[in-house]
């Protein structure tokens, strides 16, 4: 299968980058834009999905700050 | 005399610095990334850089080095590990410490001489230390901002595991509580954001980071 | 050979394909007379490259020829990755400054931090171990949310490139001009050590010897780079010319760099040369031409990033964090062990032939075939048709109204973009990775790094003012060699080697051929009279935006010997009630200097340096920071003798200063006194009879006050200034947060 992992920081904890990104908004005249996050995706290709939750969790994110989310592509 | 292994992964970069360091509190040499043998050495220093070009997440991926699984088995012995920058992540990534180093607070990297306070944690690496006690040591990093969750934060206040801050006013990089370096449990196993290796020397800034180095051989002797 | 099978750079077909890659008639012409036919696609793409500005130094070659580039202490040369000086006990220290301008002017952050990638590479080819990079930029003005796009991606990409790999950057300069405004100059300095019988040099040698391609595997990045980028003026159109821009992965380029050094520890190589602008083709051509052989190289053997990519593709890409070894055939499988253990590619391509000819190969079968003198010496070299402008060419912004108090005169000054700290920056930096810096960014007037392998250190400067050479390119161009000399003098060191990046204009155009012109002149009477050799340089030409030519721009970087660092002066008043001396022949004048520039009435013109006076004061003043007698040492340049005073303040230790006697040299005229500017003159603070005995060789001394309190108060006849350190502090480190703004 094909696979896309999404990780996001963990709601509550400061984020500089998604609020460097969302102070920036209003001064290229993107208004009404807020509660933004940057995270990472990772694309991958598993023989078997059935350990994609442990890979995340051992490598992929780190549980104590970050979520994570697998998403099938195909 | 101590015998210091300095760790070196691709991409380490402050390693010869921290093996100058440790020579100074005893011998020491570079332990390669794919070693697992640390027979003969009596304290690992992770030291700071960018492991594995600090990919994915800072020590995420250093920690599954042939190396550092031996490094988890000295320390679960009790064998003393200091993690400094890089080393600390690193320490943090593999459970050897508790908590997390996020980005800073201001996003960029930054390289600061910054004062810290220890706070009397019991470790072997701060024996020469008073609790109060004020060290001149410079930080550069990017993502050095400690974190750990409200109820583990508890914890480690209760059982002492603090164990340095930022002087009031100096936190550089937004990490909870001023924490600049944390032990675990034990004690054996110290972890810090500031350089103690880069303040051993007058001619090239303080030399408030022996105390560290020279705590172990104190307390071998 | 057809060059169609080979396939070719994309073109239009607008017009002939050698004029789209940047060659003119003539030179085409010259190609096909020189191999006989006229050049495949392969060919052609690689000629266009060599034969750019940027590699053939077509329109400077012939005016470098001017500079000085022998001394006792010089241990290689220009013509090589890098120039090298001895600093004892058998050490040289290899150093070479280059500019990235094009790249960072269309992505900044990606731009610089292959610049500081690529100048690393030229350090680390000669064997030598990285210790220090600095940096030297230029942008338009402070208020301009262009130049804080490019400034935030420049500083971000030195910063990474150099905190990554572990070198630390230890100095540099930046200045904010509006000639920069579209063209932004990048210029970065690496300096390394290394024992001088393990250097190696570039020459490729021993027919039959392996070719070796180390490092990154090779992709797209800036194909046509170096013609397209590089020696083309910038337009409108940048945002189509992203695709070809380089990326930088300094973790691969630490692997790279340990792997190399230990190579060349081991002897396991005949011959090192880097990647850089145009690949495989300018390093495999220079390393066989200057070793007097030949060369075939098989493009199937070059491991691909992209599968599909074509031979004049393989042959001109620009991907980073590569080298080229030459190799003896017995030992490839031992160099193949050491970038295993590095984790760093490395690939067998070719073989050192006696042919003379660069051959290229795809599976064994020729698609290209060049003799290498043509390919390398080939490229005609032009005159330049110089002509002085009548009048001052760039623009006048008036940014002070008039009327201004001495005090806020003084205070506009230090919070101007160009005088203000740079901490902003610098903070951005690891300055001290590699335990040698004993004096860092802002420390001192030159960075100080100590060399534990000989007991002694190095100083290192990098400066330049576009400004000023554009008012008088003969004297300031001469300005920029004194202001690193005075600069090494304050820390106690004695040059021993310059080399240089030449930011220019379109050479083609009159005014700035002149400029071009007549600022090597004053480039090489300065070195030649203070006997500096001039071991390696780079030259940048073409820097225009829509609106004109940039400020010829002469960066200098000067490295220096420091018998003891413990001495080396900081620049900031040290203790209270010290003696204050101005030291040396300055002769401050308002022409060229920041307040005229902010009172909008820049123009033609600056006063001649007396050279020898100066070298005489610089000379008096190292050896006063050498024996430890000094508390503190600054010269006097942006802002003035006012701004010098101020900054020696910012330490915390206020002055109280008469410069009435630099008032009389100054023939009354109390603003140029204060804040008019010009080379020779320092601020130094010490002992009372330390100072008055500096003036026994002639050299002059005026004592002007003492350090202590909290303002900075100087008084030049009827007009005076005081101001209280906090309130200039303010101004001096308002910097970044008008940049985070």
């Amino acid at each position: 299968m094909r696979a896309r992992v999404l990780i996001r920081p963990k709601e509550g904890i400061l984020d500089p980058q998604g609020k460097a990104v969302e102070r920036s908004l209003p001064a290229l005249g993107f208004e009404g834009i807020s509660h933004v996050h940057v995270g990472r995706l990772v694309e991958l290709e598993a023989e078997d999905s059935s350990r994609l939750s442990e890979l995340c969790e051992k490598l992929l994110a780190n549980p104590l700050i970050e979520d994570f989310e697998v998403q099938e592509i195909e | 005399m101590t015998s210091w292994g300095v760790l070196q992964f691709p991409g380490s970069c402050d390693e010869r610095d921290a093996l100058h360091a440790c020579s100074l509190a005893g011998e020491a040499r570079l332990v390669w990334h794919e070693e697992r043998d640390l027979n003969g050495l009596d304290a690992i220093v992770v030291p700071g850089g960018f492991s594995y070009g600090d990919y994915l997440r800072a020590g995420a991926i250093a920690r599954f080095s042939p190396a550092m699984e031996a490094v988890a088995e000295f320390a679960g012995g009790g064998g003393p590990v200091l993690g400094i920058c890089n080393g600390f992540q690193v320490l943090c990534e593999s459970g050897l410490l508790p908590g997390a180093l996020l980005q800073n607070e201001g996003i960029r990297f930054l390289c600061r001489q910054v004062d810290l306070v220890a706070t009397g944690a019991d470790s072997v690496f701060l024996h020469d230390i008073e609790e109060g006690e004020t060290l001149s040591v410079p930080v550069k990093h990017q993502s050095g901002r400690f974190y750990a969750p409200p109820e583990q934060l508890d914890e480690l206040r209760e059982r002492g595991q603090v164990a340095l801050r930022y002087a009031p006013g100096q936190n550089p990089n937004g990490s909870v509580d001023d924490i600049a370096g944390v032990v675990n449990e034990a004690g054996n196993v110290l972890g810090l954001m500031p350089h103690p290796e880069h303040a051993v020397d007058s001619l090239t800034g303080s030399t408030d980071g022996l105390a560290l180095f020279r705590s172990l051989a104190g307390v071998a002797a | 050979m057809s060059g169609s099978a080979q396939g070719s750079p994309a073109l239009t077909g607008d017009v002939s394909p050698h004029r789209e890659l940047g060659l003119t008639d003539d030179e085409y012409t010259r190609i096909c007379d020189l191999i006989e036919r006229e050049p495949n696609g392969v060919e052609l793409a690689m000629f266009s490259l060599l034969w750019s500005e940027h590699c053939a130094y077509k329109h400077s070659r012939k005016l470098l020829r001017r500079l000085p580039t022998e001394g006792e202490r010089v241990v290689m040369g220009p013509g090589e990755n890098a120039g090298a000086v001895d600093v004892g006990d058998g050490y040289a220290v290899a150093f070479k400054v280059e500019s990235h301008n094009h790249p960072s002017a269309v992505e900044p952050f990606q731009g610089a931090a292959t610049g500081v990638g690529g100048i690393l590479r030229d350090v680390f080819a000669l064997g030598a171990r990285p210790i220090a990079v600095l940096d030297s930029l230029r942008f338009g003005e402070v208020e301009s949310e262009r130049t804080r796009f490019l400034l935030e991606g420049a500083v971000g990409g030195i910063g990474h490139y150099g905190n990554s790999i572990g070198v630390p950057t230890v100095g540099g300069e930046i200045y904010f001009e509006e000639p920069y405004e579209q063209n932004c100059l990048v210029n970065a300095m690496c300096v390394g050590i290394a024992k001088a019988d393990d250097m190696v040099r570039a020459a490729a040698a021993g027919i039959g010897n392996a070719v070796v391609l180390m490092g990154a595997a090779t992709g797209r990045d800036g194909i046509g780079g170096a013609s397209v980028l590089a020696s083309a003026e910038l337009d409108s159109a940048d945002e189509g010319k992203r695709p070809t821009v380089q990326i930088g992965d300094p973790f691969e380029e630490s692997k790279v760099l340990e792997c190399c050094l230990e190579l060349l520890k081991k002897g396991l190589l005949v011959s090192l040369q880097d990647l850089g602008a145009a690949g495989l083709t300018s390093s495999a051509a220079e390393s066989a031409s200057a070793g007097g052989v030949g060369i075939d190289v098989d493009v199937a053997k070059v491991p691909l990033r992209e599968a599909d990519m074509e031979p004049f593709e393989i042959m001109v890409s620009e991907s980073q964090e590569r080298m080229l070894g030459i190799v003896e055939p017995g030992k490839v499988t031992a160099v193949r062990e050491v970038c295993a253990k590095w984790q760093t590619g490395s690939a067998e391509i070719g073989v050192v032939t006696d042919s003379g000819r660069f051959r290229i190969l795809r599976d064994g079968e020729p698609v290209g075939d060049i003799p290498l003198e043509a390919l390398v010496d080939g490229c005609p070299l032009y005159d330049l048709e110089p002509a002085a402008p009548a009048d001052w060419i760039y623009g006048n912004s008036k940014t002070l109204g008039g009327g201004e108090s001495p005090d806020e005169l003084l205070l506009s000054l230090l919070s101007s973009g160009n005088i203000a700290s740079k901490r902003w920056a610098f903070e951005q930096y690891d300055s001290i990775v590699g335990s040698r810096t004993v004096r860092g960014p802002e420390g001192a007037e030159a960075a100080v790094l100590a060399l534990p392998e000989t007991g002694r250190a190095i100083a290192v400067s990098i400066d330049g003012n576009g400004r000023r050479v554009a008012c008088d390119p003969h004297a300031g161009a001469i300005e920029a060699v004194l202001e690193c000399v005075q600069n090494l003098a304050c820390v106690g060191a004695e040059p021993l080697g310059l080399t240089n990046c030449l930011n220019f204009g379109n050479p083609e155009r009159p005014a700035q051929a002149w400029q071009l012109d007549t600022a090597i002149g004053g480039l090489a009477e300065a070195c030649e009279k203070l006997g500096i050799p001039v071991v390696g340089g780079n030259v940048s030409l073409y820097n225009e935006g829509g609106d004109g030519p940039i400020y010829p721009t002469s960066v200098i970087g000067l490295v220096g010997d420091v018998p003891d660092p413990e001495v080396a002066p900081g620049n900031t008043f040290e203790a209270a009630g010290e003696a204050i001396a101005i030291v040396g022949p300055i002769r401050p004048e308002l022409a060229g200097s920041e307040l005229t520039k902010q009172r909008g009435e820049l123009g033609m013109g600056l006063p001649a340096a007396d050279l020898d006076a100066v070298a005489e004061s610089c000379l008096a003043v190292r050896e006063a920071a050498r024996s430890g007698v000094l508390s503190s040492a600054r010269d006097i340049s942006d802002g003035g003798a006012a701004c010098a005073l101020a900054e020696a303040a910012m330490g915390g230790i206020g002055a109280t200063v008469d410069i009435a006697p630099l008032l009389e040299r100054c023939g009354g005229n109390a603003e140029a006194t204060l804040f008019g500017e010009g080379c020779g003159g320092f601020i130094l603070s010490g002992p009372h009879e330390t100072l008055t005995g500096l003036a026994s060789g002639g050299v002059e001394v005026l004592i002007v006050g003492e350090t202590g309190g909290q303002r900075v108060e100087i008084a030049a006849g009827e007009a005076s200034l005081s101001v209280p350190i906090t309130e200039a502090a303010s101004a001096w480190r308002s910097l970044g947060a008008r940049i985070d703004a």
